[in-house]
């Protein structure tokens, strides 16, 4: 027990580092797929067949098949099979692959939310707009996103929260994210060997990072609350 | 000179026609009563002229220009209908208010964005603004909402609701102010007051034309009364004329329950 004690301090600095990464990949997949979601979304809704049937198809596909094998292939694809690593070795090439993988999966999921969004504002604020000399995008802008944003928040709060412990699965492509620090004193790493204690401490990092995430989407719900 | 002239229009849904030969005209300052039974065509006659629909044939005159022909595909280019929109205004039966804003700014919203394109935009944008706010409050007042300006739609009641609308259609100063049914989501409280300021829009001779079931208020009100039935125009003409010496049976069985009650 004295032992562990001497370990903790050890344990928690290499977490820290661990969770920076989580982090970063955390924010960087949120800042790609919110705009690239909606982008897909337009694309599924588009009236030009050919290109609303590849965007499903993708789309199934991305949703289709687990993102731990997404992101093995995306990192693993272009190096062995066509011979052109394209995302470089070492800690940043394999945070590019992840952040690819995660943004692109993320957005497929945002888009359907979004869709959905779009689709429940009612058919009549867009013909009001129209009505009086709108243009479509600003209709889009000024009368229908911030009630699609208003409707989707509760769905998205859901996706993000998920995203907060997916960022785990960059794991198996050994991104030194949270999970993998932790692991790291199971096989051993500074003196320490055999230690499971500290995979369990990662648990408490989530659960605090997802507390302050559920606070702030609460908040924009609420702030969101002055119109129906 | 008519202000609207209406050529043959005809439309149809998949193979459905909701609109069979429909020609009728109206002058300015005059109000055009549509009545007739649900599903008589007469709410897609409205669409018809806000280019919410798109006829099949026919043409469409404002004040003799031709903004719509059927056999004309120049009139059909979505940049030129934006601008032919703004011959109409049209209150919707379910309102339709933005509801992220206030009464004030659902009456201000289209205006600000059309004056982004005046060419002076830029080197006058506040005082262009203030302008657009002065006649938005005007409007309001007219419409007895002088202290409900800075409310949200879900807070206020129907009627108001629908006399925001007018107002934000009134706002671009459309030529001819359509009303689809304006009344007919209200309670019987709350249209009176919605018909009283139609009234007197009707009076300041605001071209109107008023689809409508409120049979009394269409042969106190407009100058002009049109009952269709099954896709066509049956019978036009003054409200006496169609109200109390109307040709058809079908208008006279139509009109019965209004005029024996």
């Amino acid at each position: 027990m004295e032992l562990m004690l001497e370990q903790v301090p050890i344990v928690i600095r290499s977490l820290n580092v661990g969770f920076l990464q989580t982090l970063k990949l955390f924010f960087v997949t949120l800042l790609g797929a919110v705009p690239l979601g909606l982008a897909i979304a337009f694309g599924s809704m588009s009236r030009f067949r050919p290109l609303s049937y590849f965007t499903k198809i993708v789309v199934w596909i991305i949703r289709g098949t687990p993102l731990m094998i997404q992101l093995l292939i995306i990192y693993y694809f272009p190096g062995l099979v066509l011979g052109k690593p394209i995302w470089g070795g070492g800690e940043s090439g394999r945070f590019l692959a992840a952040s690819v993988s995660f943004i692109f999966n993320y957005a497929c999921y945002f888009s359907e939310i979004y869709r959905g969004g779009i689709q429940s504002v009612p058919v009549g604020q867009e013909e009001a707009g129209l009505v009086l000399g709108m243009t479509r995008s600003q209709i889009f802008f000024k009368v229908t996103l911030l009630q699609m944003i208003k409707r989707i928040v509760p769905p998205m709060s859901n996706e993000i929260i998920t995203l907060v412990k997916d960022t785990s699965l960059a794991r198996i492509i050994a991104l030194q994210e949270i999970i993998w620090a932790g692991q790291a004193f199971m096989k051993g790493s500074q003196g320490i060997s055999g230690a499971i204690w500290p995979m369990f401490f990662t648990a408490v990092y989530y659960l605090i990072f997802s507390g302050i995430l559920t606070v702030l989407l609460g908040r924009l719900e609420k702030k969101l609350d002055y119109f129906r | 000179m008519a202000i609207l002239e209406a050529e043959h229009i005809c439309k149809s849904f998949d193979h459905t026609e909701v609109l069979k030969d429909i020609s009728f005209s109206l002058e300015e300052g005059q109000v055009l009563s549509i009545i007739g039974s649900s599903g008589s065509g007469k709410t897609t006659l409205l669409r018809c002229l806000n280019f919410l629909e798109r006829p099949d044939s026919g043409v469409i005159r404002v004040c003799g220009e031709t903004i719509f022909d059927g056999n004309d595909k120049t009139t059909l280019q979505e940049s030129e209908i934006r601008k032919k929109r703004l011959h109409f205004g049209l209150v919707f039966q379910a309102f339709h208010l933005f509801p992220q804003y206030t009464a004030l700014q659902n009456v201000m919203l289209a205006k600000e964005l059309l004056a982004k394109e005046q060419p002076d935009y830029k080197a006058r944008k506040r005082e262009i603004h203030e302008e657009i706010r002065v006649l938005a409050e005007e409007l309001l007042r007219q419409m007895g909402l002088t202290d409900r300006m800075h409310n949200y739609p879900h807070q206020l009641s129907g009627g108001q609701c629908q006399r925001v609308a007018i107002a934000r259609a009134l706002a671009l100063k459309p030529d001819i102010l359509c009303f689809d049914e304006p009344t007919s989501a209200l309670d019987p409280e709350l249209t009176g007051e919605v018909l009283k300021v139609m009234k007197e829009l009707a009076e300041q001779k605001t071209t109107m034309i008023i689809v409508t079931h409120e049979m009394a208020f269409a042969r106190d009100v407009a100058s002009h009364v049109i009952f269709m039935d099954d896709g066509y125009i049956l019978e036009q003409g003054t409200p006496r004329q169609v109200f109390e010496e109307s040709h058809e049976e079908r208008t006279r069985q139509f009109l019965s329950r209004f005029t024996q009650g």
